[in-house]
């Protein structure tokens, strides 16, 4: 599904991405692991085509075509969705009123009719109830005034509505407590099929032990340089990075 | 606007809101140029009474002694008003035949806003007074409105009919001689609307009017005036539209509403004239003098959305001259390109436990410049009067520009007036954000700008606030490279 090939990538003259391969099937989740300031949220950034980020080499394929030249937008609507660390307010635009508007962005891109709003309501409710979110919370501004966990439970429910290929979580488990976590994780957990994949971007191995992944990979200065099963986690988290970086000096 | 699940709901069983107009129609036109000869030339031609002719003289009389001003945060070439023709009539009853020979672009205009041409007829609900340069040609929904001894007619047509109404309260809330452009305006008015809702009754459609400038260098002076009678109820739309023409249009409107004792008028607008192409040539200048007097335990609700004009200076105001009575006025300015627009409005406070609130909203883009001016006033004898003012800006771009400047003037010790002001930008995490779950840049400004607009967009009509929704992303294309 998604294949990323030796990936350069940078901020104005700032090299931060230095040669990333990636290679994610249809039906798996990856964990991308790292200390602070080694890439993360980089990768997600450049995957999903923010503009700022200067690609210097390498390619990003994304079923079976490269996605470089795309613009963000094109790259939702091929079913990249990202979640976002700090995801922004919006005032005076309702939580229901901004999903509506992307999903039928999404489906004129491909030259679909706006999605009747009947559809529409139903599948709100069936993908609030998934993620336990109260209706009245649809109603609110987009993340205006929302708790820490209010907002990545709203990432999620979004997720839920677009139905993306491709998943990236970045940093969901930050500003989580317990329960929202597992909500979150419950809600991710239950969108899981054969057909799409997910990438959960994390620092720590906590939110692993909810959404199980398939292949982890450590992230140290823009490149991977380890990669192993769901066990690498909890050596990372028993013997913290440094020991990464340890073994690769050695 | 608030959408929330409800609407989705309602969205099922909402009917799209779609008008439209076109004539095309010989103009029969005056010369250019003004003098007294002009003046009573008009009066003629529309076959005024005596005294409505000699109102139109001291008007012209006092305008001459007047300057245009210049206080306004505006800068134009100020129009030649010896250069302007003064009256231009329909010759011919219109002629609703080929799409064909209409502006291409304006029809495209059309039809992003989703007007269709041949609807009009089925606007079950909304009865239009179209006003076609100048002179009023049709007026629908006439009889229904007169089962509830509803006048709704052009102005012209009310002088002649009801001279009595049009005599006692025309020029009562602006003065003949109120400012340059009212004064102009009281002199030259060609036509525009007369309404009057009869004691106690309440309107049960919304009133519509639509202008529009048709022909090249015809200036036009609209003259609107509205009397609530007791206890009635009236909501009144405007909208406007105007094709695209080289020249700068000269329009100074003037509008009086007035609500007496328990009445209340709710008076909404749409504006949409020609802004000048993206350069900052061309373009409609509007100079409008719109006031309201409220009577006691009245209200005056003024919503207006301004997107067109090359020049705005607007001040829809209300004077709140008995107890209780409650003023009102939600805005939302659009500028972009080359556009300035000075806009607000005055509240001012006579009676005793008067109300106004004030909600402004100015978007700025490109180079343009967006000005709120507003002027709160709480007299020596207004005991208890209150005021809420709000006035946002929202900026795109590094080289627009937005102000504000308020003014509050209060003489009574219990008088309660408040001021909040935020200035903000469209941030690029904001477009990110959008983009990332599929919306365009375009859409993504469209709708931030709707977000921010949400509370003056709610006090419009439906159908009125699906048209400006539509309007506002129109209005701010292409404003984000």
């Amino acid at each position: 599904m998604l294949e990323i090939k030796n990936l350069n990538a940078g901020i104005e003259d700032k090299d931060i991405l230095k040669g990333i391969d990636l290679k994610v099937n249809a039906g798996e989740v990856h964990a991308i692991m790292g200390p602070n300031g080694s890439g993360k949220s980089t990768l997600s950034s450049v995957i999903a085509g923010k503009e700022e980020y200067e690609v210097n080499g390498g390619d990003i394929i994304f079923e079976g075509e490269s996605i470089l030249e795309l613009d963000a937008e094109e790259r939702a609507h091929q079913g990249v969705f990202l979640s976002f660390q700090y995801p922004v307010e919006i005032p005076g635009v309702s939580v229901t009123n901004f999903i509506k508007t992307a999903i039928n962005e999404t489906r004129k891109a491909k030259g679909l009719e706006d999605m009747p709003a009947s559809d529409m309501l139903k599948m709100i409710r069936e993908k609030s109830e998934l993620l336990e979110i109260d209706r009245k919370f649809l109603s609110r501004s987009l993340n205006e005034g929302f708790s820490g966990g209010e907002k990545k439970r709203n990432e999620i429910f979004q997720m839920a509505m677009l139905e993306p290929k491709l998943a990236i979580l970045d940093e969901t488990d930050s500003g989580l407590d317990i329960d929202a976590l597992r909500i979150v994780s419950n809600g991710v957990n239950k969108l899981r099929s054969k057909d799409n994949a997910v990438i959960v971007i994390t620092h720590y191995q906590r939110l692993l032990e909810y959404i199980v992944p398939d292949f982890v990979h450590v992230l140290v200065d823009g490149k991977i340089v380890k990669s192993g099963g769901k066990e690498l986690a909890l050596e990372l988290e028993e013997k913290g990075y440094d020991w990464v970086k340890a073994e690769l000096t050695a | 606007m608030a959408y929330t699940e409800d609407d989705l709901e309602k969205e099922l069983a909402t009917k799209e809101y779609k008008y439209g107009f076109y004539t095309d129609i010989e103009s029969e036109t005056f010369p250019v140029g003004l003098n007294e000869d002009i003046v009573r030339a008009i009066s003629k031609k529309k076959e005024e009474p005596e005294w409505m002719t000699e109102w139109r003289i001291e008007a012209f009389r006092h305008w001459q002694t007047l300057e245009e001003p210049e206080w306004a945060n505006v800068h134009y070439e100020k129009p030649n008003f010896q250069n302007i023709s003064y009256y231009s009539a329909p010759s011919k009853k219109p002629k609703y035949d080929s799409l064909d020979e209409v502006d291409p672009e304006l029809l495209d205009t059309f039809k992003r806003l989703g007007i269709s041409l041949d609807e009009q007829k089925k606007l079950a609900g909304v009865a239009v007074d179209v006003v076609m340069d100048s002179v009023s040609v049709t007026t629908t929904f006439k009889k229904t409105l007169a089962e509830k001894g509803i006048i709704f007619c052009s102005i012209s047509e009310a002088i002649k009919e009801h001279p009595e109404l049009v005599k006692k309260y025309i020029g009562t809330v602006v003065p003949k001689t109120d400012n340059f452009y009212a004064a102009l305006n009281s002199a030259v008015f060609s036509d525009g609307s007369f309404c009057y809702i009869p004691k106690g009754v309440r309107c049960p459609m919304e009133l519509s009017t639509y202008f529009r400038i048709n022909q090249a260098g015809t200036g036009q002076f609209e003259r609107t005036l509205v009397v609530a009678d007791e206890g009635s109820y009236v909501s009144y739309l405007e909208g406007c539209t105007a094709p695209s023409r080289d020249e700068n249009q000269l329009h100074a409107a003037v509008v009086e509403l007035i609500a007496l004792d328990d009445a209340e008028i709710k008076y909404s607008t749409v504006q949409n004239w020609y802004p000048g192409n993206d350069e900052g040539k061309g373009g409609v200048y509007n100079f409008v003098t719109k006031r309201g007097l409220c009577e006691k335990n009245a209200k005056i609700s003024w919503t207006q959305v301004e997107t067109g004009s090359a020049v705005t200076w607007k001040y829809p105001s209300c004077v709140l001259k008995g107890d209780n009575s409650i003023g009102e006025f939600y805005s939302i300015a659009v500028t972009n390109n080359f556009q300035q627009a000075d806009t607000g409005t005055k509240m001012i406070h006579l009676g005793k436990n008067t109300k106004s609130t004030i909600i402004s909203k100015g978007i700025s883009a490109g180079q343009s410049q967006n000005s709120y001016r507003g002027l709160v006033q709480i007299n020596g004898r207004a005991e208890n009067a209150r005021n809420f003012s709000q006035c946002d800006s929202l900026l795109m771009g590094n080289k627009c520009g937005a102000h504000t400047f308020p003014y509050i003037e209060a003489k009574n010790k219990s008088a309660k007036v408040e001021h909040e002001a935020t200035t903000s930008k469209i941030g690029e995490d904001q477009i990110f954000y959008c983009n990332q779950r599929g919306i365009d840049t375009e859409k993504a400004i469209a709708l931030i700008v709707n977000g921010f607009s949400k509370e003056v967009l709610n006090k419009l009509p439906m159908e009125f606030a699906v048209e400006a929704q539509k309007l506002l992303e129109i209005s701010l294309e292409g404003s984000v490279g």
